[in-house]
């Protein structure tokens, strides 16, 4: 069966849809397998029930989330092999091996102390339990640091050389690809803001029950976490991407000046606020600007020249052959303000509820409240925020629970569209790319199955994420308080049912 | 020994590991419809594999990771070339995980038979597909002077990597089948026997023709000592199953798998992927391998963590060694 349509055409769609869809999971296991670690941490350390009873609601939602993250991840192992078997053949020598790092050390790592930490309530002594969650956690790290490492090698490639007789690229210094200045603001980039995306997850959630007055003192904790993740995880978001901006001017100026649709080279640079333009005439109808600023961003000063899409076309076709080097301009454009505008929007609903819930001290006594009590908003000093204003944050802090989930699907596409037409800057087209042995026909079939099954289980998935977060943190029961002292378990009881079982 | 040789064999070991263990969960998995018979039983049969199968299913991924970083072109012409068997597999394991794990979150009734019924299909296809898959590696597929498959689908369901398939299914159904009684008190455990008992003799039958045919086909000394292994361990097997000796049992199932893949490998050694087409075409450990720098990365990487690894899964049996039965098998939902 035979499209109308580029060879690579499907093989993208498919890509990005799996992709993105694997990624909507990733960065809520990396941040909720860490904040649910800090929350049994303090529960081991301080004995606080509240601390165990969000352990275990945390505990649950990451859980419905992990399965997701980890069953579309086994898609993204193999599709390289699948649909981009030239591709693999051209890079295996390089990319394979972060790939390969990172089943070997982080996935191990990750699945296995998974199973301990779900079933080993009542099989592990406290701290050995704790121990587990935080190898949960290390291993989504890493894993995202290895998959980063090889993304960057793509967007950046250092360390190898092409072998002309065997026809690919090969590895010949492993080191410099795992710490190239490109793997090492990505990675910081994607970790904070997954930080920031668990975070705000976690002050939706409690915004929610806090709205209803329900499961207060176990949610102002959970609220209060969630906050700080939010305000540090946004912060270090913004200032990573500040960074990897900067590389990515040195490294991939096209990417940036599509991002602007910048279409000349200008000194200094403006930023772009709003632009509508023209892709094929190569310049913009309408734009509104604000003079100096792109320079800023791009070199750290109000003056400097940045290239415009054009001029690096043209760069590119002298140094590269006759081509069209240009990305997608709108959807780059686009792509990256929808990432930074709800990223930092849900940065700003952090920021603004750490202020409005600030500590009992700081207020004054009339707005102090007990534990067992929503707390008051609080704008200025002695006064409270009205009723409706109060009710409209809490709203806001529910509605926007998700924008970084957007802001991050965004950013990938920004990301990997505007870095077209290379699969690897520089080296390797996407078109050449492809399986020249798959036909559309099966690409096709493999594409309708995974959307659909994806659709299916997203359902599924959000369906029970809103059942359980309903549900509230759960009760404690005697087996949760009295955790054993062997491994293995105590021997109590040799017909007592499981803590944990499916 | 060259550092391709050295990683043909790390791959090999890689698979082992994967069929070893995912091999008696998928058996179990299978069980749930032969052997249970009620919902305690069969919650039973999915928690004795529980804690486990993630980390047991990572030996996939890793041996897939690995094949791309040691073996590219091995990686490339196998899964474009086996595109919709594997897209196949892919939604089994999508299908098996979620079922695992989100079976227990609801109450009502369908959705828990419905997650059942997925547990059974998406054990059972993938138990009889990678046996088909590794049928067609071995015998060999038509890979052209590009390293491009160039037969279609029908071409790999040929009878020999069929009764491979069939071979996988009744094994690891066996294993499973030993691993249960190992793992569960009560009637189970004794059911779990009887059924083992006639799945192995099942398995044997399938295995001896197909190691056979194997062997008649293109083995040599070293894979007829393998061949020898595994039938003999499969047989010890049965003989200790009957006589109530678990660990023994399953230990020897355990034997039977490592023999059956290294003979299949050893088989197929210095080919990776042979050629039906032209002899000069087919992948071997020297044309389809990677750089000797990255080899030598990855050997460090896999002589490291592997015995670690294996340490730390190790460890998790031990933790989850006391046998269970229905009576520890919580009514509540999670």
């Amino acid at each position: 069966m035979d499209l109308a349509l580029a060879p690579e055409t499907l093989a993208r769609w498919q890509f990005g849809i799996t992709t993105v869809y694997h990624f909507l999971f990733v960065p809520l296991t990396i941040s909720l397998a860490a904040l649910t670690a800090g929350l049994q941490t303090a529960w081991v350390r301080t004995e606080k029930e509240k601390y165990l009873r969000a352990t275990k609601f945390w505990g649950k939602l990451f859980l419905i989330n992990i399965a997701m993250g980890v069953v579309t991840g086994i898609v993204q192992e193999f599709q390289f092999g699948m649909n981009w078997s030239d591709y693999s053949r051209f890079v295996g020598d390089v990319f394979g091996a972060p790939l390969a790092f990172e089943a070997l050390i982080a996935f191990f790592f990750e699945s296995t102390f998974i199973g301990l930490w779900i079933f080993g309530w009542d099989k592990l002594p406290q701290k050995i339990h704790l121990a587990c969650i935080w190898m949960v956690s290390i291993g989504t790290i890493l894993s995202a640091y290895f998959i980063l490492a090889a993304n960057s090698w793509m967007q950046h490639p250092v360390g190898y050389r092409i072998n002309e007789a065997k026809g690919r690229a090969e590895l010949t210094d492993f080191w410099l690809v795992l710490t190239q200045n490109t793997a090492l603001a990505q990675a910081f980039h994607t970790l904070s803001a997954a930080f920031l995306t668990g975070g705000a997850f976690m002050v939706g959630i409690s915004a929610f029950h806090l709205l209803r007055k329900k499961h207060i003192r176990d949610m102002k904790t959970s609220l209060r976490l969630g906050l700080v993740t939010v305000a540090v995880g946004g912060l270090l978001t913004a200032v990573s991407g500040d960074v990897l901006g900067k590389i990515m001017y040195e490294q991939q100026p096209m990417k940036m000046a599509a991002a602007e649709a910048l279409w000349d080279g200008e000194a200094p640079a403006p930023f772009s606020v709003f632009a509508y333009g023209d892709v094929d005439k190569g310049h913009n109808k309408v734009a509104i600007e604000i003079p100096g600023l792109l320079s800023f961003l791009a070199k750290d000063d109000f003056t400097s020249y940045v290239p415009g899409i054009n001029d690096v076309n043209k760069a590119e076709q002298e140094k590269f052959g006759p081509g069209d080097y240009r990305p997608n301009v709108p959807v780059a454009y686009w792509g990256f303000r929808w990432m930074i505008g709800f990223g930092m929007t849900s940065f700003a609903i952090g920021l603004a509820g750490l202020w409005l819930t600030r500590k009992k001290f700081l207020l004054p006594q009339h707005l102090r409240v007990g534990d067992d009590e929503v707390p008051h908003l609080v704008l200025f000093r002695n006064k409270a925020l009205n009723p409706k204003l109060t009710r409209l944050y809490w709203l806001a802090a529910i509605w926007t629970l998700a924008f970084p989930l957007i802001a991050n699907s965004w950013g990938w596409i920004f990301t990997e569209m505007g870095r077209q037409p290379w699969v690897v800057y520089g080296v390797l087209q996407t078109r050449d790319a492809v399986s020249p042995g798959v036909s559309q026909g099966e690409v096709l079939t493999s594409m309708i199955v995974f959307t659909t099954l994806y659709a299916i289980l997203a359902v599924v998935e959000v369906k029970l994420l809103v059942k359980y977060v309903k549900a509230g943190p759960p009760e404690l029961t005697e087996a949760d308080l009295n955790p054993p002292t062997k491994i293995g378990g105590d021997s109590r009881d040799a017909d007592k049912p499981m803590a944990f079982s499916y | 020994m060259e550092l391709h040789d050295v990683w043909f064999v790390l791959i090999a070991v890689l698979w082992t590991g994967y069929f070893f263990l995912e091999g008696f969960d998928f058996g179990v998995g299978v069980l749930t419809k032969l052997l249970a018979r009620n919902r305690p039983e069969k919650r039973v049969l999915i928690n004795t594999i529980g804690p486990v199968w993630d980390g047991n299913e990572v030996w996939l991924l890793s041996a897939g990771g690995a094949t791309f970083a040691a073996f590219p072109e091995w990686y490339a012409t196998l899964f474009s070339g086996f595109y919709l068997p594997l897209l196949l597999i892919l939604v089994c394991l999508i299908v098996r995980g979620v079922a695992f794990e989100y079976r227990v979150k609801r109450p009502e009734e369908n959705w828990q038979r419905n997650w059942e019924h997925a547990i059974f299909w998406t054990s059972l296809l993938p138990a009889f597909l990678w046996g088909v898959a590794f049928g067609n590696i071995v015998r060999g597929v038509k890979i052209d002077q590009n390293f491009e498959y160039v037969g279609n689908l029908w071409d790999l369901l040929n009878p020999y990597a069929l009764l491979g398939g069939l071979v996988t299914l009744t094994l690891f159904t066996f294993h499973g089948a030993v691993f249960t009684a190992l793992k569960t008190v009560g009637d189970i455990r004794e059911r779990a026997r009887k059924l083992a008992f006639k799945v192995g003799l099942a398995t044997a039958a399938f295995a001896l023709l197909f190691l056979l045919w194997t062997q008649v086909d293109g083995g040599d000394g070293k894979s007829l000592v393998a061949l020898v292994v595994a039938v003999a361990a499969l047989v010890a097997a049965l003989v200790a199953n009957q006589a109530g000796r678990e660990g023994w049992s399953f230990a020897l199932s355990g034997v039977t798998i490592v023999a059956a893949v290294a003979m299949l490998f050893l088989t197929l050694f210095p080919n990776v992927m042979p050629s039906t087409l032209n002899e000069e075409w087919s992948l071997t450990v020297t044309n389809a391998s990677s750089s000797p720098y990255t080899l030598k990365i990855m050997t460090w990487c896999a002589v490291i963590a592997t015995p670690i690894v294996m340490l730390y899964q190790g460890w998790t049996y031990w933790v989850f060694r006391k046998r269970i039965g229905t009576q520890h098998i919580a009514e509540t939902v999670h």
